[in-house]
């Protein structure tokens, strides 16, 4: 008997899951195709960009900044008991660029922006002003998803770049001023290292991070079931959904872009 | 008599269950037809079917001459246009002032220049008994009854040839009821010449028979009687008397 209820319990949170991603997945085609169809919303998509981007950008100028000191700070604890100290810049570099950035940015925007938009338009569906939307012939996923969604796909680059940038700034100040690393050795093993495509991976990276993430936060948003207590589920699930999944994405991208870019 | 809406034998289905269950109606033009009905009765799906939004499992519906379930979805766009919708709680965008609000389907659905958006909005605004002050607030400024209004105003921007009202005066205090009741009265009158038909679906039985030409009473997805107001008053359905006394 409670071999039986424990199975018909996983068979239930299989079938579960596998309608959730055919429900997601039909969500996900409805944004492309409608993303490609007029009318072009251009000021929709620019006030997004400003909100997934500017509006991102002192909290990533902080961490990018303090990540940076503190890999490079690590990296010297490991790297001076082989006396290789020399290497610490284009370690981090390297990791920064390849790794560092593109997650981090990635968690930094599913927490603030991917809540905010299941937050925003989990309100407008349990208020009724996705129907108003809808009523008026305006379709809600073109209007209110699709801007969302390519605003995520061309900051979040923009973002894992000043976070390379910033990153490799702090590690430089911690490496050359404290930790008593030549300068000229520092940059000259950056540049000797650090090619175009580790930089290309991360930028790769933090494209597709801004398209799911965006993607989870608005599909939650407009599933939201329930009043105010929905809102707060589906903003709750949109973060711990978004992180996760950036960190399983950045496995098979990873496993990807190595090969196609041949950064192993 | 022409009619604005048409339903014939509808029937709309998830799965086993009948929503909509051989309902059949012909909803004047230029008229106010109310919709009673007890919850989950089906007033909202018939008012989703009207709108495009919900097709029939069976049966014919044709709305101003046109069947919406054979239209694609830019054919949708435009009917759309042809509706105002009055939604229970005003369905304000919460992020824009009551100008944008109002100018917002000008803004979507016109060519219209600023200056002339301008023009209508403050038209439309002050028609509904608004003053200037309130242009710039936001949603969360305003009252029940004067959000109401503003929504009123939105849903008239593009003169639809039916207005929707869904719910209009539920949970409103008496005093709001009766501002929103004169507000649906006033513009359906003002619209006299334009035809526009106006569609509300409502639990509130007093102010139904007090606006209204026409009372439908839809009972688990059937109209169990249509009838113009005086005569509703007097039907000796036993559901609908049941309904009317406890309202009184």
């Amino acid at each position: 008997m409670f071999l039986k209820n424990n199975i018909e319990k996983l068979g239930a949170l299989v079938l579960q899951t596998v309608a959730g991603l055919g429900v997601f997945s039909d969500f996900c085609l409805k944004v492309f195709y409608w993303s490609f169809k007029s009318p072009f919303r251009h000021a929709l998509l620019l006030e997004q960009i400003v909100f997934v981007g500017n509006k991102s950008l002192f909290i990533i100028l902080l961490t990018s900044l303090f990540s940076g000191m503190v890999f490079a700070y690590q990296t010297y604890m490991g790297f001076s008991m082989i006396d290789a100290d020399s290497l610490i810049g284009p370690v981090v570099a390297i990791s920064i660029a390849k790794e560092l950035a593109p997650v981090f940015t990635g968690l930094v925007v599913a927490g603030r922006c991917g809540a905010a938009m299941a937050a925003q338009i989990g309100s407008m569906k349990v208020t009724e002003q996705i129907d108003a939307l809808e009523v008026m012939g305006i379709n809600s996923i073109q209007y209110l998803a699709a801007p969302r969604v390519w605003a995520s796909a061309f900051a979040l680059p923009l973002l894992s770049g000043i976070f390379m940038l910033i990153g490799n700034v702090g590690s430089y100040f911690v490496g050359t001023v404290l930790l008593d690393i030549d300068p000229v050795t520092y940059f000259s093993k950056v540049s000797e290292f650090l090619d175009i495509e580790n930089i290309l991976e991360g930028l790769i990276k933090a494209h597709v991070f801004g398209i799911i993430i965006s993607l989870i936060g608005t599909y939650q948003g407009f599933h939201v079931v329930g009043g105010a207590e929905g809102v707060g589920r589906a903003t709750n699930m949109a973060v711990v959904w978004g992180m996760v999944v950036v960190l399983i994405l950045d496995f098979f991208l990873t496993s990807i872009l190595v090969q196609l870019l041949g950064t192993a | 008599m022409e009619y604005a809406v048409v339903c014939e034998h509808v029937y709309k289905k998830f799965g086993d269950y009948n929503v909509l269950n051989d309902l059949s109606i012909k909803i004047p033009k230029g008229k106010i037809t109310s919709i009673l009905g007890f919850s989950g009765a089906g007033k909202s799906t018939l008012l989703k079917h009207i709108l495009g939004l919900m097709h029939p499992s069976e049966g014919e519906l044709i709305v101003l001459g046109k069947k919406p379930s054979e239209m694609n979805t830019l054919e949708l766009r435009e009917f759309r246009t042809l509706f105002g919708m009055v939604f229970q709680y005003a369905a304000l965008f919460d992020s824009m002032n009551t100008f944008d609000n109002v100018a917002f389907p000008l803004k979507e659905f016109t060519n219209l220049t600023k200056s002339q958006i301008k023009i209508k909005v403050e038209e439309l605004l002050i028609s509904v008994g608004l003053n200037s002050e309130s242009f710039l607030k936001l949603p969360s400024e305003l009252s029940g009854g004067m959000r109401k209004r503003v929504g009123l105003a939105r849903a008239l921007a593009l003169s639809p040839k039916i207005m929707l009202y869904d719910e209009p005066t539920t949970g409103l205090d008496p005093i709001t009821t009766k501002m929103v009741n004169d507000l649906i009265k006033e513009t359906s009158d003002k619209n006299k010449h334009n035809e526009l038909t106006s569609i509300i679906i409502s639990h509130d039985v007093q102010a139904t028979l007090k606006i209204s030409d026409y009372i439908a009473f839809l009972e688990k997805g059937t109209i169990v009687e249509y009838l113009a107001v005086e005569e509703f008053v007097k039907s000796q359905n036993p559901t609908i008397r049941q309904f009317l006394d406890l309202s009184f």
